[in-house]
């Protein structure tokens, strides 16, 4: 359903920044940073590569200013990508060449809240049906499930509604025309957890209906919602597969590491020569170490420093494991 | 068409939903009026004047039984000599002084010009007396032949200076509400980020485009409206000619504004901008470059010039020949064929700025 | 250890709506608060009469020692205070956002420079100094951000969604940033949705419409929830709201 293939986006600023000097301490400090060159162009995709598949939810996973966004407009035909050797189509059709097609069937919903504040709730979809050409009645069971839940607010205007309402009317909005494939750029930053979980939850209902679902998000726990994912950062696709391949694919020795005192903890942890990473993880520390440590020896180490009750434990990686490794070899690679 | 009309709606709801704003631009109009109409008065009345006459005799007694006459002047008599009248004149009281010489049958006028306008207007009033006593004299002496001046004012007898200045309001405000709101409203969907989901939705950029200018269109009617009965009831000023060819025109010039709003929008990226840029390129040479205030065939020929390019100049003219002289299309012709040209134009470079894309 | 906020009863209505319905918490001081809650359950209102920067309807309180009905000016000047939308001026540099807030905050010239310098070192951005903060990468952004907002040394900082949309790496270097502010002795009370970072607080209180139902420690709250994470009591919780608004 829509298919990149070595798309690179730059944006000329014409201003000649300074490039950003490498850092070589290694913390990271690079991320999302779009790469720019002598001339002040500022590389927002930097080659990225992907296909998605009619009805399955996609996931861009990336922090802000990795290049979502830019991606997310180039293949919702508002942005040109850079000229070249690349493929982008939506359904079949070129983003540059089609892009009348393209937006006759996309349903996009910007990463900022985008309809008209001063109109109430119905005006707003009745809006935007009457400018894809249809009726709110004609697709009502497309939004039944979404829409239905702020119906009750309908003669309210849009800027008085609470976040979570304005993001089920920007979804309602974007499906009102039954769109064949529906971006959705960082749908739920700033949504509390509860929230995000009844969002997935519609996304799967919409996806059984055969819709073809791009949703971007920086929250690492949404990965597994996803059929497959792509680790954005710095302009590039890290990895795509499903959220089981990648973290299968994960190859370092991954250790939890619970005990009192946490943070002075990690501090021992970081200063063990066999340590490799180190990091918290809510109620625990994930580190990865070299082949030659063993869990017991560790323990030992750890409670010869005065910590008591340490329990070390083998683990499985989290996507967020896998993307904090990736993106390190990503942004040390650059440098 | 149904998107154009569901676009239309839309836009008449943001504007009856923002009284604020609504308030002003129907409002605009009226305290112009109404603020021009009376507490700006460009009439030259009441002029002080004193007289010195160390030696009065028939001569001077003559000159000043005559000024006393005119409903212009008032007369200061307690300034009864030079000095006093002098002072008076620097603190901006008094506006003439007219002094006899003692010997000769000669008279000194001293004009305070400070206001430029005034100070000339009271030296032709007082040269205008002065000489029709002169007439006077000479008629007695009997002169061999006489030539008879007489003056009549035509469109404007009674030399109101709302004749002047309605037209120029109607150029004024109707151009800067046009531009500035479509402007506005285009630029506020960029700023707002609708922009966005219109631009991936199938609606064509030109209908959005022509659906903005619709309620600016009505509401600038509403205006020309209010500023006619205003002006024709309030200051009593007289529509000579047709009023279907005074509408007709003040649509066209609406258009021409519209695009120019149109076209600002497609160069700028928020509402300020918008704002400023409308504000500058509509007001001042609205109010110094049209003849509005100024006459154009006053400023220097750089000027002049520069004055054809701004359209509120040539509908000004249309509208004072028209409205206030009652002519018809045989003379405006050449301003309409004008005006149609400056519209085509930037409807024409605005469609081609309208772009597909964010970029 | 005082407290550096005690509030109780305290509430805020909009016309007939309670958005902040008679809650009541100490923060002692150094800790680590973190203040949950689902969106629309009254985090932002409770925090803005927190700061000094809106009207409590009802109940008392101080926060760094100042009563939150009459000394809001004073409050004001001894917290910090940065959220995800609003804390650095994107068109000046790095260092003139310093300097300036410093100033705002009464520091003199001399002491502010000497503390920029420090700070630059600190946070290994000395080769930043001249930089543009727009041009920043997000993850720099809010490091920075919280620097400033921590610049005059308040009694307590506020920070309002610092992590939403930085990267996994750059987040967990934020927190070692709020670590290192406690064992300064500054009072850290942080509204996140990420509910690992929930767990590397001291404390952390959830809100439920407008209530406050669930106060202690990360470990303790899930233990009588019977909850594996704190996802968990936080979803428990949260899926007993009644409001719809």
């Amino acid at each position: 359903m829509i298919v990149v293939e070595n798309l690179h986006k730059t944006y000329s600023t014409g201003l000649g920044r300074k490039g950003k000097k490498g850092k070589d301490n290694g913390n990271g400090k690079g991320d999302g940073d779009r790469n720019s060159n002598r001339n002040g162009d500022v590389k927002a995709l930097n080659g990225v590569t992907f296909r998605v598949n009619k009805g399955e939810i996609h996931g861009i996973i990336g922090p802000d200013g990795a290049g979502k966004s830019t991606l997310f407009r180039i293949l919702t035909s508002l942005l040109l990508p850079d000229e070249g050797p690349s493929k982008v189509t939506v359904a079949g059709y070129d983003v540059v060449r089609d892009f009348r097609e393209i937006r006759q069937i996309i349903g996009y919903m910007p990463g900022r809240f985008s309809l008209y504040q001063d109109l109430t709730v119905e005006e707003n979809l009745n809006f935007f049906a009457t400018l894809f050409n249809t009726t709110v009645k004609e697709n009502y069971h497309v939004i039944k499930d979404i829409y239905g839940q702020i119906e009750p607010f309908k003669d309210r205007r849009a800027g008085a509604l609470s976040g979570g309402m304005k993001q089920k009317l920007a979804l309602s909005c974007a499906l009102v025309h039954r769109p064949t494939v529906l971006f959705l750029d960082e749908p739920t930053t700033g949504v509390d957890p509860v929230s995000r979980q009844e969002f997935w939850e519609i996304l799967d209902r919409l996806s059984e209906q055969g819709i073809t679902i791009l949703v971007s998000t920086a929250y690492m726990d949404e990965a597994n919602r996803c059929t497959r994912i792509s680790l954005m950062q710095a302009g590039r696709f890290m990895a795509t597969d499903t959220p089981k391949g990648i973290t299968e694919s994960y190859d370092e020795l991954l250790w939890s590491v619970e005990g009192e005192r946490m943070p002075a903890l990690l501090a021992e942890l970081r200063a063990h020569p066999d340590v490799k990473t180190a990091f918290a993880f809510g109620d625990n520390h994930h580190v990865t170490v070299k082949e030659r440590l063993s869990v017991d020896a560790l323990r030992e180490y750890l409670t010869g420093k005065g910590f008591n009750e340490v329990r070390v434990t083998p683990i499985e990686p989290t996507v967020e494991d896998a993307f904090m490794k990736a993106s390190m070899e990503v942004l040390n690679g650059n440098e | 068409m149904k998107q154009f009309i569901a676009f239309v709606n839309k836009e008449f709801r943001h504007i009856l939903r923002d009284r604020r704003t609504m308030l002003i631009i129907l409002g605009i109009p009226v305290v112009q009026i109404l603020l021009f109409g009376f507490a700006i008065n460009t009439e030259v009345k009441d002029l002080h004047v004193a007289l010195y006459a160390p030696s009065p005799n028939g001569f001077t007694n003559g000159i000043t039984e005559r000024l006393h006459q005119s409903e212009y002047f008032t007369f200061r008599a307690e300034l009864d000599d030079p000095i006093k009248m002098e002072e008076s004149m620097r603190k901006g009281n008094l506006d003439m002084m007219v002094l006899f010489d003692t010997e000769s049958e000669a008279v000194q006028l001293i004009i305070n010009s400070s206001d430029p306008n005034r100070g000339s207007i009271a030296a032709t009033y007082a040269m205008a007396v002065i000489g029709g006593y002169q007439q006077e004299l000479a008629g007695i002496t009997r002169m061999p032949f006489q030539i008879e001046v007489e003056n009549r004012m035509i469109y404007n007898p009674e030399m109101k200076s709302a004749y002047m200045f309605v037209p120029g309001i109607m150029g004024l405000v109707l151009m800067l509400i046009c531009t500035m709101m479509t402007s506005v409203s285009i630029v506020r969907e960029k700023e707002r980020g609708t922009m966005e989901v219109l631009l991936a939705s199938p609606l064509k950029q030109g209908t959005m485009v022509f659906a903005k200018t619709v309620p600016y269109l009505a509401l600038s009617l509403v205006n020309f409206t209010s500023i006619l009965l205003l002006s024709y009831y309030v200051l009593g000023v007289p529509i000579q000619g047709s009023l279907g060819t005074l509408t007709l025109i003040s649509v066209l010039y609406i258009f021409l504004s519209l695009a120019f709003g149109l076209l600002i929008s497609t160069l700028v990226r928020n509402q300020i901008n918008a704002v400023i840029i409308s504000a500058i390129s509509v007001i001042l040479p609205g109010l110094l470059l049209s003849g509005m205030i100024f006459p154009i065939v006053n400023m220097p020929q750089i000027l002049q010039w520069l004055s054809h390019i701004v359209p509120t100049r040539w509908y000004i003219d249309i509208v004072r020949k028209v409205m206030i002289q009652g002519l018809g299309w045989a003379v405006i012709w050449k301003e309409t064929a004008i005006l149609i040209g400056m519209s085509l134009l930037l409807v024409g470079s605005s469609i081609l700025n309208i772009k597909s894309r964010l970029e | 250890m005082g407290n550096v906020i005690e509030v109780r009863g305290l509430t805020k209505r909009f016309g007939n709506f309670t958005a902040v319905d008679r809650i009541s918490f100490n923060v002692k001081e150094g800790e680590i608060f973190g203040f949950l809650g689902a969106n629309g359950a009254g985090k932002t209102t409770a925090i803005q009469m927190l700061c000094g920067i809106s009207k409590p309807s009802g109940g008392t309180g101080t926060v760094a020692g100042f009563d939150i009905n009459k000394e809001s000016e004073k409050i004001k000047r001894n917290i910090g205070y940065m959220s995800q939308r609003f804390s650095l001026y994107e068109d000046l540099r790095v260092w003139e956002n310093i300097r300036l807030f410093g100033g705002i905050y009464g520091l003199s010239e001399k002491v502010i420079a000497e503390k920029t310098d420090e700070l630059l070192e600190r946070l290994d951005f000395a080769s930043e100094r001249n930089t543009m903060v727009k041009s920043l990468p997000l993850g720099w952004k809010q490091k920075l951000a919280f620097s400033v907002a921590i610049f005059h040394e308040p009694k307590i900082v506020f920070l309002d969604e610092p992590t939403g949309g930085v990267d996994p790496a750059m987040r967990r270097q934020f927190w070692e940033m709020i670590y290192d502010a406690a064992e300064r002795g500054i009072t850290v009370f942080v509204t996140t949705h990420y509910m690992d970072e929930a767990e590397y607080c001291d404390r952390v209180s959830i809100m439920v419409d407008g209530r406050i139902d669930a106060l202690d420690t990360p470990k303790e709250l899930r233990r009588t929830h019977h909850a594996a994470s704190m996802e968990e009591v936080f979803t428990q919780l949260a899926r007993q709201a009644k409001r719809v608004e």
